[in-house]
């Protein structure tokens, strides 16, 4: 397959999945078909991909047939491509799970064409090349976001979807305002190019107080400190399946594009890159302490995970600070060793590979918390309990994400903790270090809390009797089951195989910090990356 | 010219944060269709202010005449109206529907996702 339409089929299969579930308005088997057709061939899309990317090479379409400056230009690096399989695999979860987990009202309101256009707008988000179409799949994603959080009205919903709508549409109005500031600057908004302009221009500090326009948007879409009220307030009201579709990627396409912006943007050789990525160190770090401390005060499943993914995304946001600070320190300082050098690219590998595994644990963990509410029928840890005498396979389902979030050993989530904390050590980044290995053990913390308060303390008294199996609204539980299973083998996956998987987040850290290689198949300099619609055009 | 249009902007940013902030739900959406034209405003003046002729190829010509303004922040503002007016139909929606299920436009009434 020409790398091309390889490139284009991330976004294209979502979207035409969108299509066919609209056209099928009224056959909800059939637009349940399309979900799994759809999430199951971006899958194979997306290992295709990465199994191109992870040679090296790097895709990059043209729609259009216009040259590289002006044209709609896509392009997948190994970070992308590896950030394009997860929401594949989020997807397949999703799709499978929604067949058990969504009940018949909400999917004869256009529950699986949002759902399309949620991962057909994360994939865009992923895969562009240009900071204005970035934007639109940013609008893309917070529309379909905006009716599946408030699909089906409830009073909880609706309230939560005004703080959701709200900031972040104060988000998207600061990107666009930043957007044409840059514009006015640089002359374009092909990221690869504005690199390029930036780097040779005269002054390039007058670009800084842009780039903290762009941080805060950034920060709000991710939910970093101190932006992250809207998260906490709305992501608990929601089906599960939808939270967990949304816990697992929304945030996640604020940091990968973070890491995007600045590292095209503030290579180690631009002279405010120190302070920058000082800045999102210090971000990192109170958006890790602030999660795991007001998680331990909730006691709803859901919303404790809630804040576990803010104190996460410190983590995501250590991997980048630690490696810019680096790197940066390395450039303006010199580095005879070569040490700095070395903890920078190990600290962005930490990055990218925290993503990867964050994604899958995150979005079981809220998978779990969907069949243990419907068994339960609710989601407070002081009206459940007992479930692990009740379902043994569920408390392993639970305990393998929980534990792996947690960073226990073996598990996906010690080896990414692992890498970023090595990687601090070495940047003598220490106090970051010790930060983030104190919010490790609080994670710990929360996680055996909904363990002890949901699987092993008994029913309390005067729980009332629920029969899950028999609510005709919504479809069998097995599903449920195994879209969560799915996630938990791939955790274990991730796991047992973590030198496989850091070394692809190796190959992304050595593009993202390098910038050549994404730079010339954004500009058609290496002619690999042909225009589709060539030969017509004159 | 430009600071006329810098002070505009300004107090459109300004108007817009301070209606978000009031405790009415209209008024936030007020706010929000400010803030989003104040961005729009914001694109169109920082591409620069010009005399002079529309960027538009006359019939007959291979290229565009003379001194011509940029066509392309006017694009771009296009596709910001189109999005920001299909999110704020949204957001009306969204605030009759918080009214109807909370019984006011109060927005200290809507602490139930909070605790």
């Amino acid at each position: 397959m020409s790398p091309q339409l390889l490139a284009s089929l991330p976004v294209m299969l979502p979207m035409t999945g969108l299509v066919l579930c609209l056209a099928f308005w009224r056959a909800l088997v059939l637009q349940r078909v399309v979900m799994l057709c759809v999430a199951g061939s971006l899958l194979v899309a997306a290992v295709a991909i990465l199994m191109r990317t992870s040679t090296g090479e790097v895709l990059a379409v043209r729609l259009g047939g216009w040259p590289a400056e002006v044209a709609i230009t896509l392009v997948i690096d190994q970070t992308s491509a590896i950030m394009v399989l997860l929401n594949a695999i989020v997807a397949v979860a999703a799709a499978v799970y929604s067949l058990g987990g969504i009940d018949r009202a909400r999917e004869h309101s256009a529950y699986y064409a949002l759902l399309c256009g949620l991962f057909a707008a994360v994939s865009g988000a992923f895969t562009t090349a240009d900071l204005f179409n970035l934007y639109v799949w940013f609008e893309v994603m917070l529309m379909s976001s905006f009716v599946l959080l408030s699909l089906g009205g409830r009073r909880d919903q609706i309230e939560g979807a005004i703080k959701y709508v709200t900031l972040n549409l104060i988000s998207s109005t600061l990107f666009l305002a930043a957007i044409g500031l840059t514009y006015a600057m640089l002359g374009t908004l092909n990221m690869a190019l504005l690199s390029e302009r930036l780097a040779a221009a005269e002054n390039p500090e007058l670009f800084t107080p842009v780039a903290a326009i762009f941080l805060v948007a950034f920060s709000i879409k991710s939910a970093a400190f101190p932006f992250f009220y809207w998260l906490p307030a709305s992501y608990h009201t929601p089906p599960s399946v939808i939270s967990a579709v949304f816990a697992g990627l929304l945030t996640k396409v604020g940091v990968y594009v973070m890491i995007r912006f600045f590292g095209l943007m503030f290579p180690a050789t631009h002279p405010d890159a120190g302070m920058v990525y000082q800045i999102i160190l210090w971000l990192a770090g109170l958006s890790m302490v602030t999660g795991v401390v007001s998680a331990a005060a909730q006691m709803n499943m859901r919303r404790i995970l809630s804040f576990h993914i803010i104190s996460q995304i410190g983590y995501m946001l250590m991997g980048l600070g630690i490696a810019g600070a680096a790197l940066a320190k390395a450039a303006h300082e010199g580095d005879p060793q070569g040490t700095l050098t070395a903890a920078g690219t190990l600290a962005m590998t930490g990055a990218i590979f925290y993503i990867l595994h964050h994604i899958v644990v995150k979005a079981n963990l809220f998978l779990v918390a969907g069949i243990v509410e419907r068994i339960c029928g609710s989601g407070d840890l002081d009206k459940i309990g007992g479930l692990y005498a009740a379902r043994p396979g569920l408390a392993v389902l639970f305990l393998i994400p929980a534990l792996s979030l947690a960073g226990i050993p073996v598990l996906s989530g010690f080896w990414s903790k692992f890498v970023l904390v090595r990687a601090g050590l070495e940047a003598e980044a220490y106090w970051i270090v010790a930060v983030s290995l104190a919010v490790g053990a609080m994670t710990l913390f929360s996680m055996l809390k909904i363990w002890i308060y949901v699987f092993w303390k008994p029913s309390p008294e005067g729980a009332e009797a629920h029969d899950p199996g028999r609510d005709p609204s919504v479809g069998p539980m097995r599903w449920q089951y195994i879209g969560s299973a799915f996630l938990a083998c791939i955790t274990v996956a991730i796991g047992l195989l973590a030198g496989q998987a850091i070394g692809l987040g190796e190959i992304g850290a050595a593009q993202i910090l390098d910038g050549t290689a994404y730079k010339d198949a954004a500009l058609d300099r290496v002619g690999n990356a042909g225009v589709v619609g060539q030969e017509a055009a004159p | 010219m430009h600071l006329l249009m810098a002070i505009t902007i300004g107090l459109m940013y300004a108007a817009g944060l301070y209606m978000m902030l009031r405790r009415s739900i209209i008024k936030l959406l007020i706010g929000l269709c400010l803030l989003s034209h104040g961005s729009n405003l914001l694109i169109f003046t920082a591409a620069g202010l010009t005399r002079a002729n529309p960027p538009l190829i006359r019939p007959g010509d291979t290229a565009m005449p003379g001194p011509h303004t940029d066509p392309l922040p006017p694009a771009l503002i296009l596709t910001a109206i189109v999005i920001s007016f299909a999110i704020l139909a949204f957001a009306s929606v969204l605030v009759k529907r918080a009214y109807e299920e909370v019984g006011s436009d109060d927005l200290d009434q809507m602490r139930t996702t909070d605790r």
